[in-house]
């Protein structure tokens, strides 16, 4: 599902717009003329229009034919169409044939309300939204007030004939500016203000356009069209337009327009002077090259061997030549596949020992995967053709990667997955929440030589730990790797290693994934290198035997240690609302600005602090293109909306009772839901207290809130991820998802503040910039189950319900209580000045009693939901 | 009150229950090729056994013993027999001209068994019209090597669906329900027909409107994702939409969460008794399918409920006592959106 603000409607799928399909279909090339819809599609267009109105044409026929090709072509047909005619006939004849919801370009009142009205009834016996022309008896709408009139009256005519007013799109006239013609100055800024007042007053209605009509004048210079529908767009989105019909791909950003240009263009569509026209005929000749033209400026490695040229364009991730370089090193070979063992591989060597010697770092292995991927892809054809003379390859070895059951998470095991590749492993990705049983009938059925277990949240530990059990019992004997955020070597030497013989090891990150497989993958070295690291773990089991007895405090004593606040003397803050209120779309422009850099690069395995990473002596360099490629595609997500940020917040009133919080109805004040907390057992000296959350809630009577949260950067971070990865841009694919998870967390960030600021209302006066944001110098803490805090993921399930959050926000937790999407988070809310984040630490199996006791739940559940967190082994089920 | 506001005040009240399969408990009687023929058509030219819809005109005990059967079990909806009464589909027979005679027939045999259950349980039982997929397509191509052919048009088939819908109001049916939908265009033509023949009813009927996702790539035979297909018949304005045919409970359980997160009409779902094994048979236990639908209903996915092949009495009758006193899933109205759809949803908000 898309739910960016700003929709493409693809254009080239137009008789009248398009010369070359008008070609393809007047001489009844309908395979190609599909083609040109799944170029669209590819290219990013979110709705294609169709419009088949032309003199020549049996257009109905010509409608049905086409219709009925795309629906076969899932690709294509995953999208919705816009059915395009003047001819009512046409478009009765395109909803006969499309079995989805479809948008209808155009109806109008220039026949008058009955044929309106009419048209309207018919396209909802058909389930059709309808684009609505701003056109009535009198003629097209010029003015802004003209084009609104007609909007209001066609919207109540609609609206009181029981048509869904989120079903009407309005079309307000884009016509040409720039003409000479005084008259014509103000057509851009009466789009504009029409515009403006269609939002303002006709609730849920959406607006429409096709842009290419405001530059009409300027025909024969594309470059500077372009920039002219950038800009425009720019300002027709901010005045409220949803979607146009437009040849996105070809536009440049706003931002990298010429600021002399972009200020004449300004001048121009705002009309802010009557020069305006004369000072951009000016300068369009000057322009006519385009914003890219300068880019391109040093090509002396051109100049190099045809080797010599592979390896730079995989050093630098230049894909621009791949494709004839690829195929000059083709000619010159005796068979294709010596393009890939001498060249390509000899250049990703440089890569890989680059990579190696740490001057260069991940994001440009990854660029160079892609330039890597394209070149084989050329290959792969003339490669296919010669398979029967030869078979050979140099592969190291086959590797099966999944991220476990129950977990979403996978920009890690990507990553490992690029870099394997690079280093010549053959690796089979199943994705995410990957069953056991699925796992090991791939491993099986693909033969393969290892397999490689992500997992970013504790419960997935406790998968890979089944896992493995699983394999042993199926007799399996190839190493098991473990990676991901949460694993570490002692949970793997502990509690996964012994659970299966054929060699456990975890990865630490991916630099080390080439290394490990490297040695698994050798038949001399393997044996040794297994034996090595299981004797490593054994070492690691027994030291740990030793210290897990360190004394814990009993739970008694612990509880005896709680913090003691004073109630009576504390300031209670009350909240401005109770119950639950829900953002459906927030500011993504907010929540670039609130992102916290620095765990962005842990992503990209760049270490180091957020900005002073920029100007590292040793990946500086690196950090700096990676954080402008960020910053590219950061500007992009939040001009074009590629996600839809969605969030709830909620305020109850909670007393604390030991270790629990109780939540009661706001309204009703009856109990509504309890959180049970855990409380830290250290042995502590002095004053310092062992904490639980509940410490930080007054008990029954004074009256005190808790709060707590969900948001998400939203599904389509997954879908574009998806998209880029398909492409083959692996790259991007995963500058999406970190991308959307620092999303989140802003967002997450962003509404704290929001929180104490206003909705709480506690920090009126509040006034921090970003650093002091991520330094978290402010009252009250927003902990998330499953962090150190509140290790019990089961948090999520309670704030779920609260919240809404499937219904509302279309959130999910796997069985694993992982969330979905991945780009979400999920917390409580306290407000107390000594509120602060703490970590649990190891409990001990009294208090795992007391809590599963509390919470209604068996011992052995709560055990394996608080596993890693347990200070004493629990034996009695390993075998669940 | 009348019979269509009783049906929406019990739906707030309770989830809701609808018959088992048909096909089934007729496979079950066995009957002869004599037997589906009858007196009407002893000299037919060609084969009738299979052509389940026509016993309501050759064999009508037996239909209305399957209804008081699913009645008696706890229905409180029942199906009339006309799954495959249109002409397109009675064409295959030969029997074209029949299809109108057994819509009408197939509603009063339903009717006649819910009067009399109604008089000796008092309790409301509805008789739904229903209105199966037809044996073709509308928006897949009966040849691979041709992908723009069609053996059905739009307008073919909402014309043999407005003479079943308009049979189906004349015999006294108290909702439409367009069910087993493969292929979505299918049923935008059926809810078309349909709502023209509202318009001329002077109480227009209630819509159900049931899709089928026939595998685990959680897609329509016609490609649409769960959500895609609600909002390509959202318009119809169904009192109920839902899933039923092709997988168990088990294994749809998945696209009726995707549905009831969708839609925000009331979720109605009769599943398979469990995949078909080597034979072709269904072996779900009663037990084993009521765990799952009482699980569903526990979580709030659900409004009304029911089998499709292979579920016998027995098995409504078990589902019927496990989703007893849960509360049916609350209806919370969808934000406005635009929404549209190709294979994939797509919603604009905001």
């Amino acid at each position: 599902m898309s739910i960016s603000r700003f929709i493409n409607i693809g254009e080239r799928t137009n008789v009248a717009g398009s010369a070359k399909f008008k070609k393809l279909i007047l001489e009844g090339d309908f395979p190609t003329a599909v083609e040109v819809a799944r170029q669209q599609v590819e290219a990013g267009a979110q709705m294609i229009d169709i419009n088949m109105d032309d003199a020549m044409l049996d257009a109905e026929q010509a409608m049905a034919t086409y219709l009925n090709l795309l629906a076969t072509e899932p690709d294509i047909a995953r999208v919705p169409f816009v059915i395009d005619s003047s001819k009512w006939s046409v478009i009765e004849a395109g909803l006969k044939t499309v079995q989805g919801k479809s948008v209808v370009n155009s109806i109008s009142l220039k026949e008058g309300e009955t044929a309106f009205k009419e048209q309207a009834r018919i396209l909802r016996r058909f389930g059709a939204a309808a684009v609505v022309m701003g056109f009535d008896e009198t003629g097209q709408a010029e003015t802004a007030e003209h084009k609104h009139d007609i909007a209001a009256r066609a919207y109540h005519l609609l609206v009181a004939d029981g048509f869904n007013p989120a079903d009407i799109i309005f079309d307000p006239n884009i016509f040409a500016v720039g003409t000479g013609i005084e008259d014509h100055d103000n057509y851009a800024v009466d789009f504009l203000e029409a515009c403006r007042l269609i939002k303002a007053k006709l609730p849920h209605a959406r607006i429409s356009g096709g842009v290419s009509n405001v530059s009409f004048s300027f025909r024969g210079n594309n470059a500077v069209r372009e920039s002219i529908h950038a800009v425009f767009l720019f300002h027709a989105i901010k005045a409220g337009m949803d979607m146009a019909i437009v040849n996105a791909g070809a536009m440049p950003v706003y931002e990298d327009i010429d600021a002399d240009l972009r200020a004449r263009i300004e001048d121009l569509l705002l009309n802010r002077r009557d020069d305006a026209t004369e000072r951009m005929l000016e300068v369009a000749e000057k322009h006519k090259g385009g914003a890219s033209a300068a880019k391109k400026a040093d090509l002396t490695w051109r100049k190099q061997d045809v080797e010599g040229r592979l390896t730079h364009a995989l050093v630098h991730g230049l894909t621009d030549f791949i494709d004839a370089d690829t195929e000059e090193a083709r000619l010159a070979a005796d068979k294709p596949l010596e393009v890939i063992e001498g060249p390509l591989m000899n250049g990703m060597n440089v890569v890989g020992d680059l990579f190696a010697e740490g001057k260069m770092f991940l994001p440009q292995v990854v660029k160079s995967a892609r330039v890597m991927k394209q070149a084989v892809a050329h290959l792969l054809p003339f490669i296919e053709e010669e398979k029967r003379d030869s078979g050979t390859s140099t592969r190291k070895g086959r590797v099966l990667m999944a991220t476990v059951k129950g977990d979403v998470h996978d920009i890690g095991k990507n990553i490992v997955g690029v870099v394997l590749q690079c280093n010549d492993f053959e690796v089979i990705d199943l994705g995410v929440m990957v069953p056991a049983a699925k796992i090991l009938d791939e491993a099986r059925k693909h033969d393969v030589d290892m397999i490689g277990l992500s997992g970013l949240i504790t419960p997935s530990l406790e998968e890979m730990t089944h896992i493995a059990r699983e394999m042993k019992r199926e007799g399996f004997d190839i190493p098991l790797l473990i990676g991901g955020a949460t694993t570490s070597k002692i949970h793997t030497a502990v509690k996964i290693a012994t659970e299966y013989d054929g060699g456990v090891v975890h990865v630490t990150d991916a630099s080390r994934a080439v290394g490990v497989c490297g040695q698994l993958g050798s038949a001399q070295l393997r044996q040794d290198y297994i034996a090595n690291i299981a004797a490593e773990y054994a070492d690691m089991r027994a030291k740990r035997d030793e210290g897990a007895q360190r004394q814990l405090a009993s739970y008694d004593e612990a509880r005896d240690n709680r913090l003691q606040i004073d109630w009576d003397k504390s300031k209670i803050n009350q909240p401005n609302f109770t119950g639950v209120r829900w953002f459906d779309k927030y500011s993504l422009d907010r929540l670039a600005d609130r992102i916290d850099w620095t765990p962005f690069f842990r992503t990209w395995e760049l270490h180091g602090t957020y900005p002073s990473i920029l100007s590292d002596k040793l990946v500086g360099e690196v950090a700096q293109s990676l954080f402008d490629d960020a910053q590219k595609m950061l500007a992009q997500i939040v001009v074009e909306q590629w996600f839809q940020p969605s969030g709830a917040i909620g305020f109850f009133p909670a007393h604390s009772n030991g270790e629990d919080i109780i939540l009661s109805h706001p309204d009703t004040g009856e109990n509504l839901s309890m959180i049970p907390c855990l409380r830290q057992q250290m042995q502590r000296k002095q004053d310092r207290p062992n904490l639980s959350l509940a410490d930080f809630v007054a008990p029954e009577g004074y009256g005190d809130h808790v709060g707590c949260f969900a948001v998400t950067a939203g599904p389509q971070v997954e879908v574009r991820a998806r998209r880029f990865r398909e492409a083959g841009d692996d790259y991007r694919a995963i500058m999406t998802q970190a991308l959307g998870d620092r999303l989140a967390e802003a967002f997450a960030e962003a509404m704290h503040e929001d929180v104490r600021r206003e909705y709480w209302g506690y920090s009126v006066d509040e006034d921090l910039d970003n650093e002091a944001l991520i330094a978290e110098k402010y009252q009250g803490i927003r902990p998330a189950p499953g962090y150190p805090a509140c290790p019990d993921h089961d948090g999520k399930t309670l704030i779920f319900r609260l919240l809404k959050a499937r219904e509302r926000l279309g959130m999910d937790l796997t069985e694993s209580l992982a969330m979905t999407p991945a780009s979400s988070v999920a917390g409580f809310y306290f407000a107390h000045e000594q509120a602060r984040y703490f970590g649990v630490g190891r409990i001990g199996e009294d208090q795992v009693n007391s809590y599963a006791a509390r919470t209604g739940e068996p011992v052995s559940i709560i055990e394996s939901r608080l596993r890693s967190g347990l200070a004493y082994s629990n034996n009695h089920q390993q075998s669940a | 009150m009348n019979k269509q506001q009783q049906l929406q005040k019990l739906m707030d009240e309770r989830i809701l229950i609808l018959d088992g399969a048909m096909g089934t408990m007729i496979q079950e009687a066995r009957l002869s090729e004599e037997e589906f023929r009858g007196e009407l058509l002893a000299d037919h030219d060609g084969d009738l056994k299979g052509n389940n819809d026509l016993l309501v005109l050759t064999n009508p005990k037996l239909i209305e013993e399957i209804h008081t059967a699913y009645i008696e079990a706890g229905a409180d909806i029942i199906e009339t027999n006309s799954f495959n009464a249109t002409r397109i589909s009675q064409s295959e027979y030969r029997l074209a001209h029949l299809a109108d005679q057994i819509n009408e027939q197939a509603v009063c045999l339903a009717r006649q068994a819910a009067d009399k259950a109604e008089e000796r349980l008092g309790r409301s039982i509805f008789v739904a019209g229903a209105m199966g997929p037809t044996s073709r397509t509308a928006s897949i191509s009966p040849d691979v090597n041709d992908p723009g052919k069609r053996n059905v048009t739009f307008d073919e088939l909402a014309d043999d669906y407005r003479d079943a819908a308009r049979a189906l109001a004349r015999g006294g049916a108290d909702l439409f329900l367009v069910e087993t939908v493969f292929d979505t265009l299918n049923a935008k033509a059926a809810l078309y027909a349909i709502m023209e023949v509202n318009d001329e009813l002077q109480e227009p009927l209630p819509i159900f409107v049931s899709g089928t996702i026939t595998d685990m790539s959680g897609r329509t035979l016609s490609g649409q994702t769960a959500e895609a297909f609600w909002i390509s018949i959202a318009h119809a304005k169904p009192l109920a939409v839902g899933l039923n045919c092709a997988l168990g409970p088990k294994e749809l359980r998945s696209y009726v969460h995707e549905l009831s997160r969708a839609s925000d009409s009331h979720i109605l779902t009769y599943p398979n008794a469990g995949l078909p094994n080597e034979m072709g048979g269904y072996d779900e236990t009663p037990e084993d399918m009521a765990a799952h639908i009482s699980a569903w209903a526990r979580d709030g996915l659900v409004n009304i409920v029911g089998g499709c092949c292979g579920t016998t009495p027995a098995h409504i009758k078990a589902m019927a006592k496990s989703v007893a006193g849960i509360k049916p899933r609350p209806i919370i109205p969808a934000p406005p959106a635009l929404r549209l759809s190709g294979l994939e949803p797509f919603e604009v908000r905001g």
